[in-house]
């Protein structure tokens, strides 16, 4: 079904994935598309890795992404990626923040972050978005819209201008963070 | 209005629309948000019941009385409540009544990967599988028909794709119906052998026949002639992933009604196409009955009877098509296990706990603190079912005592608040009743955890937040005869009083209750009042001796020296206490 489009999204528990995809998915449904999704839940809050995936189209039968038809990757954690990229298809694109957690697996020895991950993906993927998100949700004064941030990468890497997604934003986010996650997302758009 | 829904929310809207009065359940992934969901309406009674047994009578209860109502729980909730199914299914029953099941094919957050489709079998009941979210909502409301037109329960059967999916969903308006006549009937509804003796031939002759021809006819199972080459009969999110993969290129029967299975559709249509396939999770359910029907068909011989199916495993199978990767690398991600949170009140008994592995036995339960077990805890050596730590630890204790084992002479059975009152205090009064001495341990952390924020009767509020009386553990223990000064309540951030009293839970020589208590660090109370405590780490007097790391806290990081991650660190302390220079220094109030 080659007119449907597949978003993979990518992060650590409580880094916001389910937000990202609450607006882009509610953008393609009110866009007329149809949509769907897929999460799992469970023990994600407890620092496991968490995964949506987001399909969009015409008509879209299964929730779920094919190994190789990914059109984009967006890794909110950096190493994250290496899990997935599998998925991604032929010419599709990356979007990595360039921004590390460490597992606590790492610091007892039972396993190890891999060196030079970026260098990684760039021999690996031709079309490449590194942004440092963390960085640049930290100076417009909260950590927490890093996730709005990478939103507007991705955006952007899609080349989805058709849909108004600051009206999404100040539709989903609370009252109060609209303005800044506004900003995030223009800055997050902007550093592609 | 169209909007995108879980299949869970889906399911719950369907229930509202319904007119559903009175619902029950008990958390479980993947159903718990059934539940969450259906309490967000007004005019209806939504509960967390105590277990899925409790939930399922409820919802009898309210059947008998004449009112729409239905119960919801993982599949190995259906387990607990089997008995409450199987006898209500005997019942010629009145108001509409569905048990909703929601299976777990890949396990992602459970201890076994049974298929509940067997129940609807075994019950003689009808069995109804969606395969989007749309659909949980419109055959919810089929479920209720089904169940007032032939007198039945019905078992609603989704699994984790189908709960945890979105997709587009079209809502209506609620259909409120009065309560249906209710009438003392002691023939239908009293099931003494006289009664039941006389129920069960009409439910195998009358009920089951009036459910198959109805199956043949309904709208819940379609055909789709395209190509006839390849045949499909699917159910669930199996349909979905043949649909995308093979598209026009075959034709479908997609059945949303699988038990009584449509023996005079899947005839016709088995006779239209060349080479047909069934195509469904888990066990052959479908498969196995359409064989013993005389037709011939491709099963599990293809495919697996274990784990979630994909799109690729369907292409794989049926096409025989492997695509090949288009990226691959040597490099590789950490490993993320789940952990316990950082703050978790948990980790510091557990950390005291883990001490004493080579001497005592012990046997957890599920909830959160089964990752006691994993990382570098190892404080959990087996685990059961919900309940089971306490009832199996009595069986492992007496039978340590009589044949004399050297080994493992001491049990602690570990629990979860929400758990002990879900099926752990029957053990404890067992064990107290046949005098077997080993030590039960309740960890108390006033919330139902694992699910994601639960109210249970213990933690003093309904599940729409109403004021409700909060249960009283040590009190429950002593009413089952455990004695006052073989009760211990420590805080377990404290690791010097979670060690005493270890110490004297391994020495007792009558059954002993530890009860930890504090709070989730996750509740929204406790963040707030705990927002600036910290700890964090004087580099000068780390000397990386990583000792700290052993309590499997996610807040630590190892660089050159020993840091604490300020954002998820809450200052419960316990690294503070196990460091043995004392680097690490406690900030904020």
């Amino acid at each position: 079904m080659s007119e449907v489009k597949n978003i993979f999204l990518i992060g650590v528990g409580g880094q916001g994935t389910i937000l990202t995809s609450k607006i882009l998915s509610k953008g393609f449904l009110e866009n007329g598309y149809d949509v769907k999704m897929a999460e799992i839940h469970g023990m994600s809050q407890r620092g496991g890795t968490v995964t949506t995936q987001i399909r969009y189209g015409k008509k879209v039968f299964s929730p779920v992404i094919e190994k190789g038809t990914a059109d984009i990757i967006v890794a909110f954690e950096k190493s994250e990626a290496l899990r997935y990229v599998d998925y991604l298809k032929k010419g599709g694109s990356l979007v990595i923040n360039n921004y590390e957690i460490q597992p606590y697996t790492v610091a007892v020895g039972m396993s190890s972050y891999p060196e030079n991950v970026l260098e990684t993906y760039k021999a690996l993927v031709k079309d490449v978005l590194i942004i440092d998100a963390f960085q640049i949700a930290k100076e417009l004064g909260n950590t927490k819209c890093m996730n709005v941030v990478l939103l507007g990468a991705l955006v952007k890497m899609l080349k989805l201008d058709h849909i108004d997604w600051k009206k999404l934003i100040s539709e989903i986010v609370p009252e109060k963070a609209v303005a800044l996650n506004i900003n995030a997302f223009e800055k997050g758009y902007k550093n592609n | 209005m169209k909007s995108l829904m879980s299949g869970n929310e889906a399911i719950a809207r369907g229930a509202y629309e319904a007119g559903v009065l009175v619902a029950s359940a008990y958390p479980g992934t993947p159903s718990t948000e059934i539940m969450e969901n259906f309490s967000k309406f007004d005019g209806v009674h939504a509960e967390w019941a105590v277990n899925e047994k409790v939930a399922c009578e409820v919802a009898a209860g309210a059947s008998i009385r004449g009112a729409r109502s239905f119960a919801a729980m993982k599949h190995v909730g259906l387990n607990v409540a089997a008995d409450a199914f199987m006898s209500y299914a005997y019942h010629e029953t009145n108001g509409g009544i569905v048990i909703i099941t929601a299976d777990e094919p890949g396990m992602y957050s459970s201890q076994n990967e049974q298929d509940n489709r067997y129940y609807a079998l075994f019950g003689k009941v009808a069995l109804i599988e969606p395969t989007n979210s749309q659909e949980c909502l419109d055959y919810m409301k089929y479920a209720f028909e089904i169940s007032e037109t032939f007198k039945t329960p019905v078992l609603f059967r989704v699994t984790t794709r189908i709960c945890h999916s979105k997709s587009v969903v079209e809502i209506a308006e609620r259909k409120v119906f009065p309560l249906k006549e209710f009438v003392k009937d002691l023939k239908q509804r009293l099931m003494v052998p006289a009664n039941s003796k006389m129920r069960h031939p009409i439910i195998e002759e009358q009920r089951l026949a009036a459910l198959r021809r109805y199956s043949n006819t309904c709208l819940l199972n379609t055909v789709e002639i395209n190509d006839t080459k390849i045949g499909i009969i699917a159910n669930g999110v199996s349909y979905q992933y043949a649909k995308e993969v093979l598209g026009n290129g075959a034709s479908y029967l997609k059945l949303g009604m699988t038990n009584p299975l449509p023996d005079k559709m899947i005839k016709n249509f088995a006779a239209k196409v060349e080479k047909l396939y069934v195509i469904e999770e888990n066990d052959p359910f479908m498969e196995t009955q359409i064989k013993a029907m005389g037709i011939d068909c491709i099963g599990k011989d293809l495919f697996p009877a274990f784990w979630e199916f994909s799109p690729e495993l369907i292409r794989e199978k049926i096409l025989g098509a492997t695509a090949e990767p288009t990226y691959t690398t040597d490099a590789k991600a950490p490993l993320r296990p789940p952990v316990l949170c950082a703050g978790c009140p948990h980790r510091g008994f557990f950390f005291e706990l883990g001490k004493y592995k080579d001497k005592i036995y012990f046997n957890g339960d599920i909830g959160c603190y089964s990752l006691g077990a994993g990382g570098t805890l190892n404080a959990l050596d087996s685990l059961i079912c919900m309940g089971a730590s306490i009832s199996a630890a009595h069986g492992f204790q007496k039978a340590t005592m009589l044949s004399k084992a050297t080994t493992y002479q001491k049990v602690f059975g570990i629990i979860g608040d929400s758990t002990f009152f879900h099926s752990g205090i029957t053990g404890l009064l067992n064990s107290v009743y046949n005098n077997v001495p080993f030590t039960t341990v309740i960890l108390d952390n006033s919330i139902t955890g694992m699910t994601g924020h639960q109210e249970n009767p213990g933690s003093g509020k309904t599940i729409k937040g109403e004021v409700a009386p909060a249960a009283d553990i040590p009190c429950i223990c002593r009413a089952c005869g455990i004695k006052e000064e073989n009760i211990i309540i420590v805080d377990p951030y404290d690791l010097e009083a979670s060690k005493a009293a270890i110490k004297r839970g391994y020495e007792a020589t009558e059954h002993f209750v530890i009860i930890t208590k504090r709070p989730c660090a996750l509740l929204k109370p406790v963040i707030k009042q705990r927002a600036k405590l910290k700890c964090q780490v004087n580099p000068n007097k780390c000397v990386t001796c990583k000792k700290c790391l052993k309590s499997g806290c996610p807040a630590l990081q190892l660089g050159e020296k020993v840091s604490i991650d300020g954002e998820s660190c809450n200052g419960c302390t316990v690294c503070l206490q196990i460091c043995p220079v004392h680097a690490i220094e406690k900030v904020g109030e």
